[in-house]
């Protein structure tokens, strides 16, 4: 059944950027280890290779710091997701620039005004723009200090920086916004910037508190939720009862008589109201569904055979890593099948945007993760030059990856263009996040590993996944743009490469293998619409990876714990591993009934942050619920830039780890979604909270960022499936982890 | 549409509405309050959580035309972000956040408990707190901040 099983590396996702893998430096002379290549995926282009960060995409100095006589503005092409990110990257400019943080303006992602930097995704933001940031700044504030020594004509290594103020050795003194004067700020930064040690930063490493809580606590208008601009009107879209339905019939004028309405929308399928008042938008909407007839519609799986149906659809198979030869006699073995299940994004708040078409331009005010790639979809979509089309980041509710943020940016657009002049905001129902979201994919893998001698021997690990990165590259990736009487069609999957990987990031285990044979099936067509999700594969990858190494650990008798060391050789992960070991007292487990241990460790994407992770947690004899008693983590992302910032994002990570692992799952069947609500989508809440939660940072001084936000989704996954096993005696290879899900 | 008098915030509010209109739409949109938010329309989310004379309710299925003459509170009433509240303060001092979405909502179910017992033990917030989702997983902060302000003995939330 499958397209091809041959590699075909034309297809991977790299290569459509033309860049490889590139080079990451901190501070000149750190070592260059890192591979960063998703952002390159996602629309941005490599013009500088040998600079840091995002500098490779965006050389200009003034693309990130502009200084004037109204103060110093610092610019990032990366979002606010929710993160602290904004704090980060102001703390990181404002350390190397030398003045207050208070000093700065920050300003995110703005097809206007920032420069380019593709997607905020993948725990990219303090690698790519804190990078650049951490450069740029020191370059730019070098050229200031350049600019007052050429006119007191003294050495500049005399000259001295604080406040935004240069001061010389006789005590002459200028602002940076009078040295700029004579400074031009548009120049290709240089591969190399000044130093400063580590053990001289005032501001990295500090716990600012965030810019955006205030506002967020007392009813600021926070969110793109709550804008209101002048007359803005109200808009509701109507979907069709699943994907490929056509309207049948649909009594416009019925709906264009209600209290309120301004406008009735239809193209094709695609179906839209438009209101003076919200309430009143709801309720039109309310009603057009009501009249909507719809026939057909693509036909929906039956859940329970999802993932035989994945391994018979028509797929690519990628070569992952095989190496070393196979030898596969005498050995402990581990052979089994792992699964998960389509899981929703969750946003608290529906996805929302506003727009307005005015003097022949229009203004998208959008949650997007990527404003360029958005804006180029959007363009498309409405036959627009690019230059008319501006996006403008403003924050949502949070999205963990691609939720329904452009596809509600999308339907803003549209509607906009209907009323030219007046400005339109669109916010999602509940139902319509639910249905229309893209999922993370189901998945299956299956493992066949082999120790011998206390080695670790062959590693077969065999993947089968759909995509992982639908992201806007074109107009058809929008879905309003699916539904138009002419629809736009989605441009085809593509997976992202490794190093970064898809379905297959983290599939490669970190530990020293005999041999591997580690292939991903990437499924091309697709029964439900899927795209990228904090982790992507990471979360069932690790988890296979640390079952079976525990697995095959209690088989031939020996500690799980000590089996990882023994089959790591970097001196950073080893760390971690041995700084949760001694902080839970490692393999010390309640004694009582149903008590279990697990324990499990991955680098992010074998490139970023390490983090390795214990849980203890209890399993009801009767019901099979888990409780979790008490976590315990450690992580190393590099140069720490905020411990609270980190601490927050671990402890977010694992909450929500535990959320998808022991909960979630999209119900569906041959009549449709059932997960519309959170009661047919029941996510964590407060009472099955883990009782406590420990986070250990191992700050590297100096060293490169590494990015925080997606190390902790997979090894919560894992430890809390492996301290299952450890309570109950029965390995649970089907998230999530609950009795039903587990075969009878 | 109704003239439907809402007392919100301690000031008498009169304004043109629809009855049937949710106690949300016409904080956010008639009163320009943004604390209280859109979730999910059903109760099962708290994002749009206010107080209604003591009692924490969801503002997204509470119609207007039943609330006249009942105290609204929303989370503008605790403080504003440059004279935070006890609790808010509390929350800026633990960081309670991630996106931010939930925490007005959480802010005021937890003020109601705060008000009614003011000194909740920890499984005790766990309880009254289960009804409010957050997405970012940022509930043990939120715990924290709840039980910073419920172990000053003798303050007022």
């Amino acid at each position: 059944m499958s397209e091809s099983t041959g590699l075909n590396p034309s297809r991977r996702a790299f290569l459509r950027g033309g860049a490889l893998l590139m080079a990451f430096t901190l501070v000149p002379m750190a070592r260059r280890a890192l591979a960063d290549t998703e952002v390159d995926t996602l629309g941005t282009v490599v013009l500088a290779p040998d600079l840091p960060g995002s500098l490779r995409t965006n050389p200009y100095l003034d693309a990130w710091i502009r200084i004037g006589t109204d103060g110093i503005t610092v610019y990032t092409g990366k979002v606010e997701l929710g993160t602290g990110v904004k704090t980060a990257l102001l703390q990181i400019a404002a350390e190397r620039l030398q003045v207050p943080a208070s000093a700065l303006n920050l300003l995110t992602a703005d097809t206007a005004l920032t420069p380019n930097e593709g997607y905020t995704a993948g725990s990219h933001s303090i690698f790519d723009s804190g990078t650049a940031l951490f450069n740029a700044a020191a370059q730019v504030r070098e050229m200031l200090v350049d600019s007052a020594a050429r006119r007191w004509q003294v050495d500049p290594a005399q000259l001295t920086t604080a406040d935004a103020m240069i001061e010389g050795p006789a005590g002459q003194r200028m602002s940076y916004a009078e040295a700029v004067s004579n400074v031009d700020v548009h120049q290709y930064a240089k591969a190399q910037s000044p130093s400063l040690p580590a053990a001289d930063f005032k501001l990295i490493g500090q716990s600012l508190p965030r810019l955006d809580i205030p506002a967020k606590i007392s009813g600021g208008a926070a969110f793109v939720q709550d804008m209101r601009l002048p007359g803005m009107l109200h808009a509701r879209v109507i979907r069709p009862p699943r994907p490929g339905c056509t309207l049948e019939a649909f009594d416009a004028p019925a709906i264009e008589a209600l209290a309120g309405v301004v406008k009735v929308i239809r193209d094709g399928n695609y179906l839209a109201v438009l209101a003076r008042d919200e309430w009143q938008a709801i309720k039109a909407m309310r009603s057009a569904s009501e009249v909507a007839r719809w026939r057909g519609g693509d036909a929906i799986p039956e859940a329970a055979d999802i993932h035989t149906l994945l391994k018979r659809l028509p797929s690519r198979r990628y070569p992952i890593s095989n190496n070393g030869d196979v030898n596969i006699t005498g050995e402990t073995r581990f052979k089994a099948r792992v699964t998960k299940q389509y899981l929703m994004h969750g946003s608290i708040g529906p996805s929302c945007a506003v727009a307005w078409f005015k003097d022949g331009m229009l203004t998208v005010w959008t949650h997007t993760q990527g404003v360029y790639p958005l804006r180029a979809g959007i363009a498309e979509m409405l036959r627009l030059p690019p230059e008319r089309v501006r996006c403008i980041h403003t924050e949502g509710s949070g999205c963990y990856g691609h939720n329904g943020a452009d596809d509600a940016a999308a339907d803003a657009a549209l509607i906009a263009m209907r009323v030219p002049g007046t400005p339109v905001r669109v916010q999602w129902m509940r139902e319509q996040e639910n249905l229309w979201e893209p999922y993370s994919s189901a998945m299956v893998a299956e493992v066949d590993v082999g120790l011998a001698n206390n080695r670790l021997q062959d590693w077969h690990y065999e993947l089968w996944t759909t995509p992982h990165n639908e992201r806007i590259v074109n107009a058809g990736r929008l879905l309003p743009a699916r539904l138009l009487a002419q629809p736009f069609t989605s441009a085809p999957s593509v997976p992202i490469a490794q190093p970064e990987g898809d379905g297959d990031r983290n599939a490669v285990p970190l530990y020293d293998l005999g041999a591997t044979r580690i292939n991903m099936n990437f499924v091309t067509t697709m029964p439900f619409r899927t795209s990228a999700m904090r982790s992507l594969g990471a979360h069932i990858n690790i988890f296979a990876i640390e079952a079976s190494i525990d697995e095959l650990a209690s088989k031939a008798g020996v500690d799980p714990v000590a089996l990882r060391l023994a089959h790591l050789s970097d001196p950073r992960a080893r760390a971690v591993i041995e700084r949760v070991r001694d902080a839970i007292d490692w393999p010390h487990k309640n004694s009582e009934p149903g008590a279990g241990i697990g324990f499990a460790f991955a680098r992010y994407k074998n490139i970023m942050g390490y983090c390795a992770l214990a849980v203890r947690l209890r399993v009801h004899p009767q019901t099979g619920e888990v409780r979790i008693e008490h976590v315990v983590t450690a992580v190393d992302v590099g140069q720490i830039v905020s411990p609270d910032g980190l601490r927050n994002q671990v402890e977010g990570g694992i909450v929500q780890s535990a959320s998808w692992t022991l909960y979630e799952k999209v119900a569906y069947d041959a009549g449709g979604i059932r997960s519309y609500d959170w009661s047919g989508y029941p996510i964590l809440r407060f009472t099955q909270l883990p009782k406590k939660v420990d986070v250990h940072l191992l700050d590297q001084p100096g060293e490169p960022f590494l990015g925080a936000a997606e190390i902790v989704q997979g090894p919560m996954a894992a430890a809390l499936g492996n301290a299952v096993a450890n309570a109950t005696g029965r390995r649970w290879l089907n998230l999530p982890l609950s009795r039903s899900t587990q075969p009878s | 549409m109704s003239q439907i008098t809402l007392n919100v915030n301690g000031a008498a509010q009169a304004l043109e509405l629809e009855p049937d209109m949710p106690l949300l739409y016409a904080l956010r949109n008639h009163l320009g309050l943004n604390g209280a938010k859109y979730g999910c329309g059903l109760g099962q989310c708290g994002a749009c959580t206010v107080i209604v004379d003591d009692q924490p309710v969801f503002a997204c299925l509470t119609p207007c035309a039943g609330l006249q003459g009942k105290q609204i509170r929303t989370v503008e009433s605790l403080g504003s972000a440059e004279k935070p509240g006890p609790l808010q303060a509390a929350f800026i001092e633990k960081q309670a956040a991630q996106c931010g979405y939930c925490i007005a909502g959480m802010l005021m179910r937890a003020q109601a408990l705060l008000e009614q017992n003011p000194h909740p033990d920890e499984e005790t917030i766990r309880e009254h707190m289960a009804a409010n989702l957050c997405r970012c997983g940022t509930h043990l902060r939120i715990i924290e901040a709840i039980s910073l302000v419920a172990g000053q003995h003798g303050s007022r939330p």
